[in-house]
């Protein structure tokens, strides 16, 4: 069947193909994350959500602005509330991280992929970066597209803000690496949990109920603990107001980044030591 | 060529695969033959780097899977069918593949047609038959054109006109020197396609010999007799020094003895005979043979096959075993080779001769 292009079949049978590299498992991946339907849907619910909620609490908190006190005027952050979708789109995006690993397992697809491409750290490097790419790319146009749709809206009662006012460009931005690196987080429990359900949960759990049980936390520790909450400390870079529950913009993110990369390397080293 | 020496595979107290070592040669298919349960998939999953061996090594073309440069070029498998994202397509399926390995797409095309699956190339995977999910793993096997190709169970759900395209596809791989191993648990697929064997039981290999030295070996043309007053005949037999052995089926196997000498043992004991055919060797008799005491789950015996070092010493009954109702098969049917079933043991019974 195929002697025929085997010109080197007198040393041995088939083609000898060149080594395959880093780029061709990106590229790889990259075929794989565009070929299922579960990267559109999450990611189409992850915009609408986003948008959609940042723009319906900027109408609600236009509507209730006349009957706010003048302390709670003063407070507000226009880029912050205007980014408050994201909050809740993050969701969408966390599944599709855990899915990107866990659909391979659920399937039996991941030992085709090791077969394809047995370097571990290779493939889930590739994995991890073609993953962030995208989310990085939707997630910079959610946030933008969250932060003019407010900003029109605030615009009524002339409480908008633009992109050239103090923070306001690095939160916006920074709504996008947030997603990025919430979807990452996740791919890491994926791979951790090999289970869809399980890892969702898990990551739902430390993103939204860790936070409720830390706020029964007393005192000043209680106060440190919900700073150094994932969400929050991810959230905190899409603050334009200092904030004395959050922590800095970069400090926070940063936090949560390296959360994340903690988790990755946990998940990529078990990931090399089990069988798959 | 692939090389294991010493590999062993443990999980926690199980051991799945105890230090075997074996070679596949280039141009010959190598069946790798054993029940369910053997070690045959865990062994494949080592080949490929999918399982970490406990112990050992092996390589493939003299390198440990893990370091090939282009895995794909070098090694095709099909390990099982459903390894695969139901909503891609084959052919996306495929391409994801190919890319990994800097393999053309357009080799993505010739080997959807090879396998005959290019009408349907566009379709999501999850609505194929096993039959076509079977060929698309067959396809991605062959995509990097490579020199060794593994196949575990590649006939389970295939339908005739499938099971005849891959055993063709296998020898033709053969043909072209390349390096086939391939595994089942079904010993006439293996007699059809396979030039050498290696046998593996309860994780260990067994043999590693040609087929036709195999049943050579492990197997003797033996009589088959079959009477209403088995009771009677049995223990005549094995007076005679002939090996006697009581068949699941109620019938008896009568070794080392032509058919005429056993009819007339009856007709001088005034039996009656209702068949007496000899029957030659076969790849399944020699496999019974070997794993009768190999396999995890015997059909239920009387008396376990000794077939290796391990005399396990079950009282060997010179008298008619009285469970057995003589002279007819029972209800049940005779243990058949099926694709999922536990292995029948062989025989269940025997008489030792010289015990009178």
């Amino acid at each position: 069947m195929t002697a025929a292009e085997a010109p080197d079949a007198a040393e041995r049978p088939g083609t000898r193909g060149r080594p395959a590299t880093f780029a061709d498992a990106v590229a790889s991946e990259w075929i794989k994350i565009l070929t299922v339907r579960s990267t559109f849907w999450t990611l189409l619910a992850g915009l609408v959500v986003t948008i959609g909620l940042s723009g319906l609490l900027a109408l609600v908190f236009v509507s209730a602005y006349d009957n706010l006190t003048p302390h709670d005027k003063l407070q507000f952050d226009p880029t912050a509330y205007g980014l408050v979708g994201i909050q809740f789109g993050m969701v969408a995006f966390g599944v599709l991280g855990v899915l990107v690993i866990t659909g391979e397992y659920a399937t039996g697809m991941i030992r085709t992929s090791l077969t394809a491409v047995p370097r571990r750290a290779r493939l889930f490097a590739a994995k991890a970066l073609v993953l962030g790419v995208v989310v990085l790319i939707v997630g910079e146009i959610v946030s933008f597209a969250a932060y003019f749709l407010s900003q029109l809206i605030f615009a009524d009662k002339n409480l908008n803000e633009g992109l050239g006012a103090h923070g306001v460009l690095r939160a916006v931005i920074g709504g996008g690496l947030f997603l990025t690196l919430i979807a990452l987080f996740a791919l890491a429990f994926g791979a951790l949990l090999r289970h869809t359900a399980g890892a969702v949960t898990t990551v739902l759990g430390l993103l939204f109920v860790l936070p409720i049980v830390a706020s029964f936390l007393p005192g000043t520790f209680g106060e440190t603990v919900r700073k150094l909450m994932p969400s929050a400390a991810g959230g905190a870079v899409m603050g334009t107001r200092p904030s004395r529950d959050l922590l800095s913009p970069w400090t926070g993110l940063g936090l949560f980044a390296l959360y994340t990369a903690v988790l990755l390397i946990v998940a990529l080293v078990l990931f090399q030591k089990r069988d798959a | 060529m692939i090389t294991a020496r010493g590999l062993t595979k443990r999980f926690g107290e199980k051991t799945a695969v105890d230090d075997v070592s074996f070679t596949v040669e280039p141009g010959r298919v190598t069946g790798f033959l054993g029940p369910n349960g053997a070690g045959k998939s865990t062994t494949m999953r080592m080949i490929l780097g999918l399982d970490r061996p406990t112990g050992g090594t092996v390589t493939v073309a003299g390198v440990r899977y893990a370091r090939l440069g282009a895995p794909l070029h070098e090694v095709g498998a099909l390990l099982d069918a459903q390894a695969m994202h139901g909503g891609r397509s084959a052919y996306n399926h495929l391409r994801c593949l190919a890319r990994s390995n800097g393999i053309p797409t357009r080799r993505v095309d010739r080997v959807l047609e090879l396998v005959g699956l290019r009408s349907v190339a566009k379709k999501p995977a999850k609505g194929f038959s096993m039959g076509m999910g079977q060929r698309l793993g067959i396809a991605g096997a062959l995509l990097g054109d490579p020199a060794v190709l593994m196949f575990d169970e590649p006939v389970n759900g295939l339908d005739p006109e499938g099971i005849v395209w891959i055993r063709t596809l296998m020898r033709s791989l053969a043909a072209e020197g390349r390096t086939v191993f391939v595994s089942s648990h079904l010993m006439s697929e293996m007699a059809l396609t396979a030039d050498h064997l290696i046998v593996i039981g309860r994780g260990r290999i067994l043999a590693d010999t040609s087929v036709r030295e195999f049943i050579e070996t492990n197997a003797t043309s033996h009589v088959r007799v079959r009477s209403p007053e088995l009771a009677e005949l049995g223990p005549l037999l094995a007076r005679r020094h002939w090996r006697v052995e009581v068949d699941p089926d109620g019938s008896l196997r009568v070794f080392g003895a032509d058919p005429a000498s056993i009819g007339d043992v009856a007709a001088a004991a005034g039996v009656r005979l209702h068949e007496l055919s000899p029957v030659r060797p076969s790849l399944e008799e020699a496999f019974m043979r070997l794993t009768g005491d190999t396999v995890e789950y015997h059909a239920g015996g009387l008396h376990e096959h000794e077939a290796e070092d391990e005399a396990v010493g079950g009282p060997p009954p010179d008298d008619f075993p009285q469970d057995s109702p003589p002279g007819g098969p029972p209800p049940g049917s005779p243990p058949d080779e099926g694709p999922s079933g536990p292995p029948a043991s062989g025989p269940t019974g025997m008489w030792e001769g010289g015990r009178s």
